[in-house]
């Protein structure tokens, strides 16, 4: 695996009790991970642990980096233990909204995310702009990179942020309900990407979604997370079922393979009082 | 998604030149101007000089009334411009990173207002204890500066993790009221003389009397400048968002300490020298965005430049618009900024 979250319990506050009581998962290389679960159950709290924004009072969270150990096996380190400019190397993540103080263009944004290979004095070369491109490119917005990004929709928005956490060239990407705020067709965009950065370029993605049926759609392993706790684990066939969605969030749910998108499907039908 | 692929052969930069030659260019451009107002601005007066004069070596510097207007009243009026409209302009650029809002400036922290309580308290006092030559009032000012400094720094830190920019927003602006408060009531029981001199201190005048009070608070700018030069790619994170910031690998909570204690260090020399010259951190940094673009990479130095430009073209204004009557600089910065920076936003919408 390359990230691994041990035992880990986290409060903000001491009056506010833990958002997470010992949480334990695996993240496995070249995996695409679906956190689920319903609104303050904390995911976005497990993505800053995994990205190491917060720290864990108990627990623990390591990070194996290919090739860093002896004969290029893989050794893990705790989060805590890698500086901020090294773990930015490795992990990147995208919030769910990205509100700039000022209106940078779109290659800006973009190329904000070569800092952790830049020195502290250093200012980006051909080789950077050429990582920055590509990343446009695979996020379908290499025509928006003179535009400001206040200008840009939504979806456009999300999508170019995305490629800012790309032009990190992170092992891991990290999203926090990338499409809470796009319509259909923007919802599908955002899926159908993270789906291929992850088969073409071997991204290891841990997405936060409340879309059951995205998750469904491109997420081969679900994390089902209740009251700070992990609720099940395991393949999407497996543990995606109405039994489970039931005790997610109170809700019936008909869950069917659908032949036509060949992926589970999600339909609700009530709310259990 | 195979059309937009072949975009990666689009030119290099995308409307933008390379990050070098627009900062070589930036430095350039806007030291250039810096350099030709600030030659210019000492020749101009209410009394014209020859600069030839002023130059000529043969006349004994006793007799020389041009030279000694020159180096004497201008130069270092000259001089005290460029440090207070560097040093305002950059500390408004790095608070409005530092505190995500574009709408904060140099004084919003209440460093001015701690630096005036020092001053009115001294000149209430009627303190005499200076060092050497210098006035009791600017080491006063730059001990309230200080002071408040201190307080808003040990508000808004919390340990080991980002600081609170609310914290530091509203801590700011209550100090500001509480001072004001404070300084009102000094003067309330101040006699008409040192209300006098109180009004004119609040007032702002790049009349420092010498090259002496600029040369004192010239280690607190270049400590300042120089953690000023650490920054600036590290605020265009911080101005995106702390936690960006910190997944793109900023160290948060540090660049944040050095970003506060530099603006900190800066404002406080600039009021002590000159008084809380307004306007030249808000318009300063705003005009320079609508310029270059908002990258601060960009715009800190050539809001350096710009700012130490736009001073000493300010103070020209005040020392001639109503010759021989000398305003004090902070109500032309007020006058001038103001409805420029309106005309250039309904401009640029």
């Amino acid at each position: 695996m390359v990230l691994q979250v041990r035992h880990v319990s986290f409060g903000y506050d001491a009056t506010h009790g833990f958002a997470l009581r010992d949480v334990s998962l695996a993240v496995e290389r070249g995996s695409l991970t679906g956190l689920l679960g319903p609104n303050g159950c904390g995911k976005t709290t497990l993505l800053k642990l995994m990205a190491g924004v917060l720290r864990a009072q108990q627990g623990s969270i390591t990070l194996a980096a290919a090739g860093s150990g002896p004969a290029g096996r893989a050794v893990g380190r705790a989060l805590a233990d890698i500086p901020r400019r090294e773990l930015a190397r490795h992990i990147a993540v995208v919030p769910q909204e990205t509100h700039p103080a000022f209106d940078y263009r779109v290659i800006e944004m973009v190329l904000m995310g070569r800092h952790p290979h830049l020195g502290p004095f250093a200012l980006e070369g051909p080789g950077d702009l050429a990582i920055a491109h590509d990343a446009l490119a695979a996020t379908g917005t290499g025509h928006l990179a003179a535009r400001s990004y206040m200008s840009l929709s939504g979806g456009e928005k999300q999508r170019v942020v995305i490629a800012s956490a790309l032009a990190q060239q992170p092992d891991i990407l990290l999203l926090d309900e990338p499409t809470a705020s796009l319509d259909l067709a923007y919802q599908l965009e955002v899926a159908a990407l993270l789906a291929r950065l992850n088969r073409e370029r071997g991204v290891t993605v841990v997405v936060a979604t409340h879309d059951l049926n995205l998750a469904a759609s491109i997420c081969r392993r679900l994390v089902l997370l209740r009251a700070g706790r992990v609720l099940a684990q395991g393949d999407t066939d497996a543990v995606l079922t109405g039994d489970t969605i039931r005790d997610l969030y109170d809700v019936d749910a008909d869950v069917r393979f659908h032949d036509r998108s060949g992926h589970l499907t999600v339909v609700p039908i009530g709310r259990i009082r | 998604m195979s059309a937009t692929s072949s975009s990666v052969a689009t030119p290099v930069g995308a409307g933008l030149r390379p990050i070098r030659l627009r900062l070589t260019l930036t430095v350039l451009g806007y030291g250039a101007l810096a350099l030709v107002v600030c030659l210019l601005a000492p020749l101009v007066g209410s009394t014209s000089i020859s600069v030839s004069r002023a130059l000529d070596r043969s006349i004994p510097f006793a007799d020389n009334v041009d030279a000694q207007i020159f180096f004497l009243a201008r130069l270092p009026r000259v001089l005290a411009g460029a440090t207070v409209g560097a040093a305002l302009a950059t500390s408004g650029v790095v608070l409005q990173a530092l505190l995500r809002n574009p709408l904060a400036t140099p004084f919003t922290l209440g460093v001015s207002s701690g630096a005036a309580l020092g001053a009115v308290v001294a000149i209430a006092g009627g303190m005499t204890v200076g060092l050497g030559p210098l006035s009791p009032v600017p080491f006063a000012s730059l001990a309230g500066a200080f002071l408040v400094s201190a307080i808003i720094y040990a508000l808004g830190t919390r340990p080991g993790r980002p600081m609170s920019t609310d914290v530091l927003l509203l801590a700011g602006v209550t100090l500001n009221a509480f001072l004001s408060a404070l300084i009102l009531l000094v003067q309330y029981f101040a006699d008409f003389a040192e209300t006098y001199r109180m009004v004119r201190w609040l007032m702002g005048d790049l009349d420092a009397g010498g090259f002496l009070p600029i040369a004192a608070v010239l280690p607190l700018l270049v400590v300042a400048f120089a953690m000023f030069a650490t920054l600036p790619s590290a605020l265009n994170l911080l101005s995106v968002g702390a936690d960006t910031a910190s997944t793109r690998g900023v160290s948060v909570p540090r660049t944040q300490r050095v970003a506060f204690v530099a603006t900190a260090l800066a404002t406080s020399a600039a009021v002590t020298l000159a008084g809380p010259i307004g306007f030249v951190g808000i318009v300063v940094p705003h005009l320079v965005r609508l310029m270059t673009g908002v990258d601060h990479r960009i715009v800190l130095p050539a809001s350096a430049l710009f700012g130490a430009a736009f001073l000493v073209a300010c103070d020209l204004v005040a020392r001639t618009v109503l010759a021989p009557v000398e305003l004090p600089v902070g109500i032309v910065t007020a006058v001038i900024g103001g409805p420029f920076f309106l005309w250039l936003l309904v401009r640029k919408s």
